[in-house]
């Protein structure tokens, strides 16, 4: 392993900056395509590891060492669940959510990829796309964002050829065209994650790619994944009583798109009563806007009834749904048959819900919808349903990317959640 | 209205406290008798302000904890204190050395550390207390174990971690809903680093206690590091010699088991210069950690924080 004979270079003083910004990024790929030894280069490369764990490194010569984690994993040689990361560079502070690659925790990369800004999607060179490649694609434009960072590794086991990268790049497009992803969501870079060429630095052996390195994109990719033209819209998740002030309640909760200005006419969902709002409100003092994803609290005009759950919505209020198709990822060992009562969780609102049919599972290779029938969802399911819901929900979006759009299921019973989805 | 501050540019910061807010004000809408697990340390100083931010102006809707070995520097006992009234927040202290009275615990000696010994004494406070939730400061980068911790921690009546038994956490659409008996422990600052952490304590020019910053103290070496001598729980052992230092701690914890580092840092730009050329993580200043690789994992099993 390089790290033994590497001279150690002092650590930058990289963080001591206050006005970097944050990117959350998930990575995943096939079993083997070098996904825990590329996160150890990111970090390695990137000066963001201790002498103690250097010790470690070095007493067992391997990168992906690094990204192991709990024992009862280690102990099967598996990793299951999403493991987080963090490092940051002068230009940016990064969150990494590690996923696990084998088609059994499709959950847990479901869960990887809403977290984060980007998927960074490994493949090897030698393989090109295969059936995992395909899968993350999908669950990771629909479940996270649209934003992905293909790594085509290994260019050292290709000889660094542009031929074998090119091909590569043409399967990539086709696949995103199948995914419908717009062309400026997908960067594709060669990489070699074993000896570093490409990740924090251009290389010479790639001198034939005029693109930037893996860590230039991540620092120089929009952090925010949300169009800053979305209207506005202020999802409630308590109401502030001041003691002895009890007429001036505030709203406290989240602006999930878009941004309010003070005097903006709103509508309250689903009441449907309209007021204004008459300041904006936080600990650091009152602002004139707000803008997603900030948090802060409300006084509107009208002494109206409004509470957690309720939103906020400026200009044109989203339509209010009773019954809608969505796609769902189910994440419960136990399997689910329509119908079924369930409990739903869009923003802060929880209603119960009933599963009421099962229409279709989506194959999760050519994202076509699956001949087999389908009368149950086990689990890593990915199928669409129709969901009765008990009270009306205002609505936005079509993929898991956009806030109104996206819930999860709860099993009234268990507690536990079951399922995540997103309205289409 | 043109007083009024517009957005300013949206920085690490102030997403890793927008996510933090966003969780305890969910904490506080789908939990019972939620509690802030408070020990005049670092991290849950940055917690109390974070509760601050997410409730002002009315008052934090959740009790403050703090789980006493009997064994802290006196410094961080008068801050936690005078924190927790400046705050107007009802603080609970739940003692260790009650604990030994009450038959609840039982040490192995007088000198022990008494980081296990916490356990059931937090458990015990937790049941009387109903608490469903406890808010705590841990990070994931403290430790491996941590790498994979919710924000959202489910643990049986036993306070046991199962980690099989985790919800997956989709976006920001948290489950809080639990059984009677069960508990959640509850990690706002999962995503931060130390970094993080004494960047926002500038940021918000937030006061901690004392022993952060460098001083002089008495030290001996002792299991690869150096402890502030503190009679009668360390004093030198046979063939040990107190030397004087210039130090500051990186975490405050039982004084048996926290070593302190040789600084030069009095003030906040100076730990934060020492933190991001710090060349050890954290806890490996830390005895009770290094014990061997699983030790946290193994002490979250049983219902550690
Ligand atoms: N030649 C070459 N080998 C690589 C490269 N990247 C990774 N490998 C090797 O490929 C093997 C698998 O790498 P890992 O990083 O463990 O793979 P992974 O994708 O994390 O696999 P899982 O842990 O099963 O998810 C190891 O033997 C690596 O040394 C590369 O760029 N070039």
């Amino acid at each position: 392993m390089n790290a033994r004979t590497t001279a150690l270079a002092p650590r930058p003083t990289a963080g001591l900056r206050d006005d970097i910004e944050l990117l959350r990024f998930a990575t995943a790929g096939s079993v083997d395509d070098g996904k825990s030894t590329l996160i150890g280069r990111l970090l390695y490369d990137a000066k963001a590891l201790f002498d103690d764990q250097l010790e470690d490194l070095a007493r067992h010569a391997d990168l992906a060492r690094l990204t192991d984690g709990l024992r009862a994993e280690r102990e099967q040689g598996i990793t299951i669940d999403v493991a987080y990361r963090y490092f940051s560079t002068e230009a940016r502070r990064f969150v990494i959510a590690d996923c696990p690659g084998h088609r059994q925790y499709t959950r847990n990369a479901v869960t990887g990829f809403s977290q984060s800004d980007v998927a960074v999607l490994l493949v090897d060179a030698r393989h090109g796309v295969v059936e995992q490649t395909r899968r993350h694609a999908l669950l990771a434009s629909r479940f996270g964002t649209e934003r992905i960072v293909f790594c085509v590794n290994k260019m050292d086991l290709v000889d660094f050829g542009e031929d074998v990268f090119r091909r590569v790049e043409r399967e990539l497009a086709e696949l995103a065209r199948a995914l419908e992803l717009p062309p400026d969501a997908i960067d594709v870079l060669p990489v070699s994650a074993l000896e570093g060429d490409q990740i924090t630095s251009r290389s010479a052996r790639l001198a034939w790619f005029d693109g930037p390195s893996l860590l230039e994109r991540l620092e120089t990719l929009p952090v925010r994944t949300e169009p800053a033209s979305a209207a506005g819209r202020f999802a409630v998740q308590l109401t502030l009583r001041p003691e002895g002030d009890a007429a001036r309640r505030r709203y406290a909760g989240k602006v999930v798109t878009g941004r309010l200005s003070v005097g903006d006419e709103v509508t309250v969902l689903p009441s449907g009563q309209r007021s204004t709002v008459v300041s904006i409100e936080t600990f650091d003092g009152p602002q004139a806007v707000a803008s997603a994803p900030r948090d802060v609290a409300l006084r509107l005009a009208d002494q109206i009834d409004v509470g957690r759950g309720d939103l906020i919505a400026v200009g044109a209020a989203p339509p209010l749904e009773r019954r809608r198709d969505a796609i769902v990822c189910w994440m419960s060992e136990n399997d689910a048959r329509a119908p079924r009562a369930l409990e739903l969780k869009h923003l802060s609102r929880r209603i119960k819900c009933r599963l009421r049919h099962i229409a279709h599972h989506v194959d999760l290779d050519t994202f076509a919808p699956s001949e087999q029938e389908a009368p149950r969802l086990a689990l890593n399911d990915l199928a669409r349903v129709q969901l009765d819901l008990a009270a009306p929900l205002p609505i936005e979006g079509t993929t898991g990317a956009h806030p109104l759009a996206r819930f999860i299921l709860i099993d009234p019973q268990t507690r536990d959640t079951v399922a995540a989805g997103y309205f289409v | 209205m043109d007083q009024l501050r517009h957005d300013t540019p949206w920085t690490a910061l102030d997403a890793l406290e927008a996510e933090a807010i966003f969780i305890l004000r969910e904490v506080a809408a789908e939990t019972e008798r939620a509690v802030v697990l408070f020990s005049g340390g670092k991290d849950s100083v940055c917690v109390l302000r974070l509760c601050e931010k997410a409730f002002r102006p009315q008052r934090i809707p959740f009790r403050l904890l703090h789980v006493d070995t009997g064994h802290n520097f006196s410094e961080v006992i008068d801050f936690r204190d005078r924190r927790a009234r400046e705050l107007g927040a009802e603080l609970i202290v739940a003692e260790v050395e009650q604990a030994i009275t009450d038959g609840l615990v039982r040490p192995h000696g007088p000198t022990e550390s008494r980081n296990r010994a916490q356990i059931p004494v937090l458990l015990d406070a937790l049941e009387r207390l109903g608490a469903q939730a406890a808010i705590g400061g841990a990070r994931r980068d403290e430790e491996k174990a941590r790498a994979k911790e919710r924000f959202f921690s489910f643990r049986d009546s036993f306070g046991q971690w199962e980690p099989r038994r985790q919800r997956p956490e989709l976006w920001d659409l948290y489950n809080a809903g639990v059984h009677p008996g069960d508990q959640l422990r509850i990690f706002p600052l999962s995503n931060w680093t130390e970094l993080d952490v004494w960047r926002y304590i500038r940021r918000e020019r937030l006061e901690l206690p004392s022993v952060y910053f460098a001083h002089e103290r008495d030290v001996v070496w002792r299991d690869g590091q150096w402890l502030g001598v503190h009679a009668p729980v360390v004093v030198p052992k046979p063939g040990e010699e107190t030397t004087r230092l210039r130090v500051r701690m990186r975490t405050v914890g039982d004084v048996t088991c926290t070593g302190c580092i040789p600084s030069e840092a009095d003030d906040l730009s100076g730990v934060i210069a020492e933190v991001a050329a710090a060349r050890t993580s954290e806890r490996s200043g830390r005895a009770d950690d290094r014990v061997n690789e699983t030790s946290m994992e193994d002490r979250k099993r049983e219902g550690y924080f």
